[in-house]
């Protein structure tokens, strides 16, 4: 496990990364947190589609020097799935944000906790 | 018939395009264009059900012609098309028995967002159901759980915008998850696109390689999509979000969207991962153990409950539960009793959120059960519509819920060593739902002084609308519960078609 561990270190990054998000966006109290949280852990997973579409020595699929040898350059298709996973992760936390937003003025505070126990207050 | 094979393309993007188109129309106008689209989309889906029911076959479709990984592709075998009729006819019956309830409750000016999530919403389901790539079916998934978290957060109440941050929360948790897991198989594999990553699999089984990653990978995916499908023990959003959303919201929330992951990851299990490599994992016994946890746990949690929408909220834990026992159960008749669970919840618990609407209309807006004595007199077709979920739900024959039950303990038996457990449970399980929802029904046909409710708000009761949902979903009950036998040979058709 040792050996392999560290020739693949940026993987183990990813991994990182991905928890620490994972962890925030599970177990924050103040939402805009949780959405740090969400986009680290997404960020994460998008390094690691990177990492696996990268082959040193190779270029993005763009015909240079009229070189058109397949052995050149890179697959493109995990930087395309990067950057339509970007886009989803963006619209989901505009969604986040408005939604903290529209709490924010209804309660006057970021807390999740908090908002609950003035939502069951209301309530009684 | 080659045109046929253009339906689910048709479908998918017919209901996008009339989310762009509603977003320019007039409300009314919204309204019944939304209406017609879903009806196009569910007869369309029908005629797609009926041939390939008639021709046994299924076919994939090339998206502008361009092969994979260039383009995309969609499949579609019986079982897809049945399933595309049905989450439409059921979004249909739930968008037209709640639209009173939405015009008091929705401000006048969110009308038409409320139609554009609806026409996402479908749009997402039917693309979950045919996508043959497994990115589009993520990007799906995440657009699926922005128009779940719009739809419940259209009504702007401070409890609304809780539970729909909630749900969003326990969402994304099972998004990440789903995304890391399908980068690490195509990571492992190469591929995006369902049959080549289960050729890939099959290969990498056989020569013993990436065990380890395998398994972790495919125990990722199944968290991702068992958390968003509400499995227990990740409930925890389920009730707040299915009981204070707008009615039609809680209907098609509680009977379509946690369904198409489910349907997702039924095809994960045959299409992408192959069942044998599936069942290797062993992730089946802990569906079984969830499942039947979640069985017991959301009945006792919904008999204790004292609000008649969030009662029927925590049934969805306890059904979601009979769908993931049955995957546990793992046998080929196990599945298909989930697979029919999944029609007969469906159609059962929209019909069971509409009729409740009407009941606590007629008892002055209360979901408390004291305040809905006699509600059954007051208004009738709401009062027969629930007593026929009742019976659905908790087993009698001739309604949906009693065929899944008897399919459920067929494969029990059948199954090694899960005998015992099976039957135990499922029995210990209908006695529960007898308890809460016959409670239910001995309380709304129980007289009450009608005068006393007499200035209150009646507009349902004359609801011609209301009424004919109301008799559409119990005619769907009715036709699962009488005439199982074609639906169970379809099913039994489409998964034969899937591996």
């Amino acid at each position: 496990m040792g050996p392999n561990l560290i020739s693949n270190y940026s993987e183990a990054a990813a991994m990182i990364l991905f928890v620490i998000g994972f962890s925030n966006l599970l177990l924050q109290q103040n939402l805009i947190k949780k959405i740090i949280g969400l986009n680290v852990m997404d960020s994460a997973v998008y390094l690691f589609l990177t990492l696996k579409g990268y082959i040193r020595g190779r270029v993005a699929p763009i015909i240079t020097d009229g070189v058109q040898s397949v052995e050149s350059y890179v697959n493109p298709i995990p930087a395309g799935l990067v950057l339509t996973g970007i886009v989803v992760s963006v619209s989901v936390s505009a969604l986040m944000l408005s939604l903290t937003v529209q709490l924010y003025k209804r309660f006057h505070t970021l807390n999740l906790d908090e908002i609950s126990t003035r939502l069951r207050r209301e309530e009684q | 018939m080659d045109f046929i094979r253009n339906f689910p393309f048709f479908s998918i993007m017919l209901s996008m395009f009339s989310g762009i188109v509603t977003s320019m129309l007039p409300k009314r106008a919204a309204k019944w264009l939304n209406a017609v689209m879903i009806s196009v989309v569910s007869v369309l889906s029908l005629i797609l059900m009926i041939y390939l029911n008639r021709t046994g076959g299924h076919f994939i479709y090339l998206m502008g012609h361009f092969p994979a990984p260039y383009g995309n592709e969609i499949r579609a075998g019986v079982l897809e098309a049945m399933m595309a009729a049905f989450f439409s006819v059921i979004m249909l019956l739930s968008v037209l028995g709640g639209h009173k309830k939405l015009d008091e409750e929705v401000d006048e000016d969110r009308h038409n967002l409320y139609y554009i999530l609806v026409d996402m919403m479908l749009s997402s389901l039917l693309a979950l159901v045919y996508t043959n790539d497994l990115f589009t079916a993520y990007v799906f998934v995440e657009i699926n759980t922005i128009s779940a978290c719009g739809m419940i957060m259209i009504r702007r109440t401070g409890k609304t915008y809780v539970a729909a941050v909630r749900y969003m929360i326990m969402s994304l948790v099972g998004s990440g998850l789903l995304l890391l897991g399908i980068s690490m198989l195509y990571d492992i594999t190469g591929h995006l696109l369902m049959s080549d990553i289960k050729r890939q699999i099959t290969l990498i089984a056989a020569s013993g390689r990436y065990h380890v990653p395998l398994q972790v990978t495919i125990t990722l995916i199944c968290v991702g999509l068992a958390i968003k499908s509400a499995l227990f023990p990740f409930h925890a959003w389920l009730p707040d979000a299915y009981g204070y959303s707008t009615i039609s919201s809680a209907a098609i929330l509680s009977s379509l969207v946690s369904k198409g992951y489910i349907f997702l990851l039924i095809k994960i299990i045959y299409r992408v991962v192959g069942y044998d490599a599936f069942y290797m994992t062993g992730i089946l016994n802990v569906f079984f153990v969830f499942g039947l946890t979640g069985m017991i746990t959301g009945s006792i949690r919904a008999i204790r409950e004292n609000d008649i929408r969030r009662m029927i909220a925590y049934s969805s834990i306890a059904q979601v539960g009979y769908i993931y026992m049955g995957f546990g159960l793992a046998n080929q008749i196990g599945m298909e009793a989930s697979i029919f669970q999944i029609l007969a919840h469906g159609a059962t618990k929209s019909l069971l959120f509409i009729a409740a609407i009407g009941l606590t209309d007629v008892s002055g807006f209360s979901r408390k059960f004291a305040d809905l004595t006699g509600a059954g007199y007051r208004n009738r077709i709401a009062g027969i519509g629930f007593l026929v979920g009742s019976l659905s739900m908790v087993g009698v024959p001739m309604f949906s819920g009693f065929i899944s039950k008897l399919l459920f303990a067929e494969a029990g038996i059948l199954s090694e060593g899960k005998a015992i457990p099976t039957l135990v449970v499922l029995a210990i399980s209908v006695i529960l739902n007898a308890i809460y929802f016959m409670k239910t029904c001995i309380r709304i046909y129980t007289p009450a002084n009608y005068m006393y409710y007499a200035s209150d708000n009646l507009q349902f009761r004359n609801e011609l609308l209301y009424g004919i949902t109301m008799i559409g979903f119990i005619a769907v009950n009715l036709i699962l519960g009488c005439l199982s036998q074609p639906f169970l040979d379809m099913i039994h058709a489409g998964l034969g078609t899937f591996s």
